[in-house]
């Protein structure tokens, strides 16, 4: 059995690493049991650098150095008919490696095979942009930028793409904080108020199982309805508030009423639909 | 010499009727809440469906306007972004006063399980909410009794006191 670990502030933590916790992985099979796969890596050797390769869950897996991205990315989709860039991005390994892990998941419709680019870049280092080959590219090195802070080169406009442009930092490294830090967490109130109605406003209230009760500004419990602001902490709340959905006094006109008056006691609740 | 004769000393001859200011204003305001057409999430398909045929939010003269100068009432329906909230907020400056909020669904009313980043805790914290509608997302009948509630709750607003300057939020 595995050795218990608090996991109770594991959201405080920048990285949470438990260390008997081993990353299942699937088996890697040699290149050479697959004749359309080696007969590919072949022709990649003897034109871009092929640092590893395996066979992983039936799909080829090549390492390359960041600096040959696009070369290979060109080289496959004209050469060896991977005519698909179906998704592309980066895996944090900042702590470990001090870099990202990009990858590319390629597909040939005329192979019906799958081949997954791999290539480590430092955090530092820049990595050339693809889009010239793949159009698709163009959101997908967009969001990894937003997501990552991951610089790309030669992209005709790496912005942000999902978090707005004035955001500070990228909140899919593992070291950003799941609540956000201090910027996220203020940043409406930064923008909409300023950063002097901070204090007026208060700190964002994140226990999701935070009720008070007796806050009779905010909420009140369904059929215990009482006045906007009123203090019933001394058992000051009615028992059973009547419903009245109607005007005091009713809608009245000639001396009539134009609406008939409920009567709460007289009403029911019917078993079934009429 | 008039036409036909009336009995003005008949019971409700006389064509005639007495009430306050305050009643019959509130009589027009709050049984003429005209919501914006502003959906953000999947309780705006609730909300879809409370103003259908079905749940029928017209009788309560209720009708959705497509522009914020002619709502007096906005339902948060939805996930409210941090990156949107600037956005919600120029839509209920650009409403004219009187103006109410009601903040449909958990994600409106507390960020319910976006416990992240990039959703703004409570739509309490951008816009003054009326009505805090629990669900997720709450049924068209609880949109109406929610409705309802307010209603009720501008019904005992008075006419001459002064438009209350908002809070803050």
């Amino acid at each position: 059995m595995r050795q218990y670990s608090n996991k109770q502030d594991v959201q405080q933590k920048s990285y949470y690493d438990d260390r008997f916790f081993i990353t299942p992985q699937l088996p890697r099979v040699n290149i050479s049991e697959d004749e359309v796969y080696s007969a590919d890596i072949e022709t990649l050797k003897s034109h871009v650098e092929v640092l590893e390769s395996y066979i992983e869950a039936g799909e080829l897996v090549v390492y390359v150095n960041a600096t040959d991205n696009l070369k290979t990315i060109t080289f496959l989709r004209d050469t060896l008919e991977y005519d698909f860039l179906m998704e592309l991005s980066a895996i944090d390994y900042i702590k470990d490696r001090n870099g990202f892990e990009i990858f590319y998941e390629m597909l040939s419709t005329f192979k019906h095979k799958r081949l997954r680019v791999k290539c480590f870049i430092s955090v530092k280092e820049e990595l050339q942009s693809v889009e010239s080959v793949f159009k698709m590219a163009n959101w997908s090195e967009r969001e990894m930028y937003d997501m990552y802070g991951v610089k790309v080169i030669n992209h005709h406009n790496l912005k942000r793409i999902l978090m707005p442009d004035d955001w500070y930092d990228h909140p899919l490294k593992k070291t950003y904080p799941l609540h956000g830090d201090e910027t996220a967490q203020w940043y409406e109130v930064d923008k909409i108020f300023g950063k002097e109605a901070r204090d007026v406003i208060g700190p964002e209230e994140r226990d999701s199982a935070a009720i008070d009760r007796y806050d009779t500004t905010r909420f009140s419990r369904l059929g215990h309805e009482v006045e906007f602001g009123v203090d019933i902490t001394d058992g000051k709340e009615p028992e059973h508030t009547p419903l009245a959905y109607q005007e005091e006094g009713g809608v009245k006109l000639f001396g009539k009423r134009l609406v008939k008056e409920l009567h709460e006691d007289k009403s029911v609740t019917l078993d079934k639909r009429r | 010499m008039a036409q036909h004769k009336v009995n003005y000393l008949q019971d409700g001859g006389a064509p005639i009727a007495l009430t306050t200011i305050d009643k019959i204003v509130n009589f027009g305001r709050s049984n003429s809440l005209w919501p914006l057409t502003y959906g953000l999430a999947c309780c705006a398909i609730e909300m879809m469906a409370t103003g259908a045929s079905r749940y029928d939010f017209d009788r309560f003269g209720t009708i959705f306007r497509a522009s914020p100068r002619q709502a007096d009432v906005i339902v948060i329906a939805g996930t409210l972004t941090k990156k949107h909230a600037e956005y919600m907020r120029r839509l209920y400056d650009q409403m004219p006063d009187p103006k109410w909020v009601i903040s449909m669904g958990s994600c409106a009313n507390t960020g319910g399980m976006f416990n992240t980043y990039a959703t703004v805790q409570g739509a309490d914290r951008i816009v003054p909410v009326d009505i805090y509608l629990p669900g997720c997302a709450p049924r068209p009948e609880t949109l109406q009794y929610a409705l309802m509630m307010l209603q009720k709750k501008i019904r005992k607003e008075s006419v001459f006191r002064a438009i209350k300057k908002k809070r803050l939020v």
